[in-house]
Order: structure tokens, then C-alpha cells, then sequence
């Protein structure tokens, strides 16, 4: 339909404005935020929120970044979320073509330990794997927060991905084996390049699961050096009680990673969600 | 199609489900133990029955917490269903920037909780934030309030900022399950004279049931997980009022070093949640019973 015939009914063009309205106070957090971080605290005290700023600054993010420690809770954000997205698919999608390709005692078990495990509420898990990053000598370190994160995820990347790989033709494996192919071959190079839609959604989704997890950070780790932004931010608030500029300045430089990711990979962003939900 | 040689699926599986076994279900069959105990964090756990219980359903902070979690998912099953089944209707056909209307919905979610959090915290915030000064704008100073520290509006003022969020991604599961929906259905019920509200009752919503059900299970299951948002915004306070029972048992936890405490309340978040989980995974694994 094409945009002057869509407005010529009278009830669709109030449905829309009424739909872009909505879409505006629903966009509202983020144009206070932006609109926050530009100004100074002292202008926000004494002109109140709703008034035009005497002075337009960029301070507060150098604020954000040098001594509120961005710069170092930032990149902690990376260093565990990049193995434990690698881990954690390479991982499922062994796990995953066994459960998808073969028959076997225990399969049925397995999957629904997967997919169980996914649904708990993870706080069940809090205190055991607490004690068990002690016991190993993992715990305020990111080699253990890693390994959980990547423990953790494989139960819904490998529901997933199971679930993805038993809809590929089952022809085109036999043919392969007929061929005398070996299995992990036959997962490497022709079931894995065959999931690969599958994988980049699971991929945009799980790099914002994990690099937006918050519990198992501040459980897993103390010293600040370590912590990723998420923890970090939560430190920068109580450094900055009362200076919400610098603090929103803050989470607006936390978010950046995860809102490019979603302007380039909206699509599989959004595939990964249904899939998720939906099998 | 299943290949059967004996021993291949397990060298697939091996190394995967050692992690698996140790860092999940190991630690959570160990939960279980742990509620039984008397532990401080750092000594050996003390084997006391089942004490944690008893003082458990005599602590007002569990019930409170408990009914929080109550009003989380209540709220949760209405407010984000409706809208997002509505807007989902409302975007599914040929309107003009439908694009930034989806992306302006969707885009809540890929912030971090604790990243939402702040900044509703500052859009509370008492003097300066935008909902207060707002109210003062218009001239309804009787209704600015700080909507965090009041015991009245504080859980309300938590779950909005969940709602905020959860209403994109019903959104993405309705929209889904509308392009399964053939409109020859829709067609044929315009055909014979049915309005559009008849339409959407009689023929869309039951047709979009099993996107329902899903999406009012993970909205309960994400209710009993709620952590973030509260230990951002208030962690519990004022007096508890906000507190819900997964922030409840960190602070035992953490703060009360009363693990084994901590631990009896997660066994209790564990029996509710399986409720449900049982039956999402009834529900997702229904078609897979025919083979």
C-alpha cells in the first residue's frame, strides 16, 4: 500500500499517530539519557531537568571512562564474553548433532536435561558454583566466570541447534557417508556450514546474554580490576551517589557494543529470540 | 535417517556434558544438600534438617518477597501479552516506517538490565528526573513523589521498567507466530462478515494459542528469575518493600553470609519454577513424542 492511499482512511491515520506516540514514550529512556550525558550536573541542580542547558559538555563520559573505570570494565566485558561465546557454540553444536543425528540410549534424557536446565531459575546454582570456583582455585579469576558462562549457555544453544540440525535432509549426511566420510567430518564440513544461519542468530543473541550478565559477575568476581561493565557500572553508581551525569554517561558508553551489534545483526538478533522460543 | 553406530554420539557428547554435569546439574543437586545446612561461606556446611525451612516460612521478608514476585508475574502476564500482541497486529501489515516502529520496541532488550536500571532510576530520581519534573510542569506537583523510596509505588515503579523491556520481545514471538497464520483464514472469515474484532477472537487469537502459551510460560519463569533491576535500583529497600525472592537470597548469601539460609530459598524459587518449566517443556517437546 502505498504511503498517501495508507493515510487516506481517517481511522488509519489516527492509529498511526496514536502508534507514534506510544513509539515516543517508549523511546524516552534513551533521549533523557543522551540528553543527560551532554549536560553538567551543576546546570541539571540549579535549572531543574526540564529547561535548556547553559553549556553543552562532553566531560561526563571522559568522567565515565578515566576515572570511573570504564576503560578497564569495558574490555573485561570482552575478554570473557568472546571465549565464552566460542566455547559455548563449538560446544552445543557437538553436543547438539549428537542429540539431532543419532539414536541412542539416553538421548531423550539428555535433551530434556538441556532444555531443563536452561528454564531453572540460575539462582539454584548460585552458591554451589560460588564454592565450586573455590575449591578449583577459579574464584575472582575469568578463566571461572568463563567456564561457567560457557557451561551454563550450552543447554539453550544446544536445544536450539539440536532442534535447527534435524531439519536438515537426512540424504545429504548418508550420501556423505556412503563417500567413506568420517563423522567429525561430516559434522565439520557439511553439517556446521549447514547451521550457520542458526549460529548467527544464537551468536547475536548469547553475545548480548553474556556481556549484558550481571549476577554471576559480582558472585564470581571481587577485585574491581576484573569485574566487566555490567558489575562495574553498579561500583560507578556508588562512587557517583549523586552525579547522575556521569552515571548515565556511564551506561550509555556500556551499551555501545551491544546496540552495534544490534544495528548490524538486527535480523539474526531477532531470529535468534523466535527460534528460542519457538522451535 | 538416525545412524546407530554404537559409540559415535558419545564422542560427541563427552566433552560438552562433563562441563555440563559439573558447572549445572552437579551444583544444583548440591543446592538441595546446602539448604539442609547451617553454612557461613567459608567453614565446612553443618547438616541441620530441615531448620532453614521452619525459620523460612516464619520470615516476613519471605513473604513479602514472595508476594513481589507475585505482582511481577501478574504484571508481567497481562500488561507486556496485551501490548505486544497488539502492537504485533498493528505492525504485521503494510504501514508506513514500520521498520523503526519494530526496531523502537525491540530495542529495550538489548540493553543490560543493570544499564535500564540506572537510567529509570535517574528518570525516578526525586529533584531532577524526568517523571518528576514533568508532573511538576504540568502543573500535578501532588502526584511527583520518589516513586523509589515510597514502600507504595517502589515495586510498581521496578516492574514498569520490566514491563518497558518485555514488551518487544512478546512483540518478536507474536510477530512470529503471525506469519504463520494464513491470511486465506482471515479472508475467508471477511468473506462471510465478520468484523475486525470478531476476526482477532474467532479466528487470529486462537490460532496464535500456542504462541500464548509459551510466551505467558517464559514470562512467568522470567518473573521468579528477577534480579538485576532490583539490586540496580533499590536493593530491596525501602524496608524491604521491594525486595523479590532471588534478591532476597543474594543478600542472605552475600551480605548475611547465611548460605545455607540463601539456599533453602533458592530450593523454594527451584519448586515454583518447575511448575512451569514442566510445562514449557511439555509444550515444546509435544510433536517430539512422534518418533
Amino acid at each position: 500500500m502505498s504511503t498517501s492511499k495508507f493515510f487516506s482512511s481517517p481511522w488509519r491515520t489516527l492509529g498511526f499517530f496514536l502508534l507514534l506516540l506510544i513509539t515516543l514514550i517508549w523511546l524516552l529512556p534513551f533521549f533523557t539519557a543522551l540528553l543527560t550525558s551532554v549536560r553538567t550536573n551543576d546546570d541539571i541542580l540549579t535549572q531543574g531537568f526540564i529547561a535548556i542547558p547553559k553549556e553543552w559538555t562532553l566531560r561526563n563520559f571522559v568522567t565515565a571512562w578515566t576515572r570511573g573505570g570504564l576503560h578497564q570494565y569495558l574490555p573485561n566485558s570482552f575478554i570473557i564474553t568472546i571465549p565464552a561465546l566460542l566455547g559455548t557454540l563449538l560446544l552445543s553444536s557437538l553436543s547438539a548433532y549428537a542429540l539431532a543425528r543419532f539414536r541412542f540410549p539416553g538421548n531423550r534424557l539428555l535433551f530434556f536435561l538441556y532444555v531443563g536446565g536452561t528454564m531453572l531459575p540460575f539462582q539454584v546454582l548460585l552458591l554451589p558454583v560460588f564454592r565450586l570456583t573455590d575449591a578449583l582455585g577459579l574464584y575472582d579469576t575469568h578463566l571461572g566466570i568463563i567456564l561457567f558462562h560457557t557451561a551454563f549457555q550450552l543447554g539453550f544453544c544446544t536445544f536450539l541447534l539440536r532442534n535447527y540440525m534435524r531439519t536438515v535432509p537426512g540424504e545429504i549426511l548418508e550420501a556423505a557417508r556412503i563417500d567413506g566420510c568420517g563423522e567429525f567430518r561430516i559434522w565439520g564440513q557439511i553439517m556446521m556450514p549447514l547451521t550457520l544461519p542458526a549460529l548467527a542468530a544464537l551468536a547475536t543473541l548469547e553475545f548480548t546474554w553474556i556481556f549484558n550478565d550481571y549476577l554471576w559477575a559480582i558472585v564470581l568476581l571481587r577485585t574491581d580490576a576484573l569485574k566487566p561493565v555490567t558489575a562495574g557500572l553498579a561500583t560507578l553508581q556508588g562512587q557517583y551517589v549523586t552525579d547522575w551525569t556521569v552515571i548515565v554517561s556511564g551506561a550509555l558508553i556500556a551499551t555501545v557494543p551491544t546496540v552495534l551489534l544490534f544495528i548490524f545483526l538486527q535480523r539474526y538478533f531477532i531470529e535468534g529470540l523466535t527460534l528460542g522460543a519457538s522451535k | 535417517m538416525l545412524h546407530s553406530k554404537k559409540l559415535v554420539p558419545y564422542t560427541f557428547l563427552i566433552v560438552p556434558l562433563i562441563l555440563y554435569l559439573i558447572w549445572v546439574i552437579g551444583p544444583m543437586a548440591y543446592t538441595f544438600y546446602l539448604s539442609l545446612t547451617k553454612w557461613d561461606g567459608l567453614s565446612e556446611p553443618v547438616f541441620r534438617g530441615l531448620a532453614n525451612f521452619e525459620r523460612l516460612f516464619r520470615d516476613p521478608i519471605f513473604f513479602t518477597s514472595l508476594k513481589n514476585n507475585l505482582r511481577w508475574i501478574i504484571s508481567f502476564i497481562t500488561i507486556p501479552v496485551v501490548l505486544g500482541l497488539g502492537l504485533a497486529i498493528a505492525l504485521n501489515r503494510a504501514i508506513p516506517g514500520a521498520k523503526f516502529f519494530k526496531a523502537s520496541f525491540y530495542s529495550p532488550l538489548v540493553l543490560s538490565l543493570v544499564v535500564s536500571g540506572l537510567i529509570w532510576s535517574w528518570m525516578y530520581h526525586p529533584a531532577g528526573g524526568l517523571i518528576n519534573s514533568v508532573l511538576r510542569a504540568v502543573g500535578l506537583d501532588n502526584l511527583a513523589r520518589g516513586w523509589l523510596s515510597e514502600e507504595t509505588t517502589v515495586m510498581w515503579a521496578i516492574i514498569a521498567v520490566a514491563i518497558w523491556r518485555q514488551v518487544g520481545y512478546v512483540m518478536v514471538l507474536y510477530l512470529a507466530g503471525l506469519q504463520g497464520v494464513d491470511p486465506q483464514l482471515i479472508d475467508a472469515s471477511k468473506v462471510d462478515g465478520a468484523n475486525a474484532w470478531n476476526t482477532f477472537r474467532h479466528v487470529i487469537f486462537p490460532l496464535l494459542a500456542p504462541v500464548t502459551v509459551i510466551v505467558v510460560v517464559i514470562s512467568i519463569i522470567d518473573s521468579l528469575r528477577a534480579f538485576d533491576l532490583v539490586s540496580v535500583m533499590t536493593r530491596g529497600g525501602p524496608y524491604n518493600s521491594s525486595s523479590v525472592l532471588a534478591n532476597f537470597m543474594y543478600i542472605e548469601a552475600f551480605n548475611n553470609y547465611k548460605m545455607g539460609y540463601a539456599a533453602a530459598i533458592s530450593v523454594i524459587l527451584f519448586f515454583i519454577s518447575a511448575v512451569f518449566i514442566f510445562i514449557y517443556l511439555w509444550r515444546v517437546t509435544q510433536d517430539e513424542l512422534e518418533y
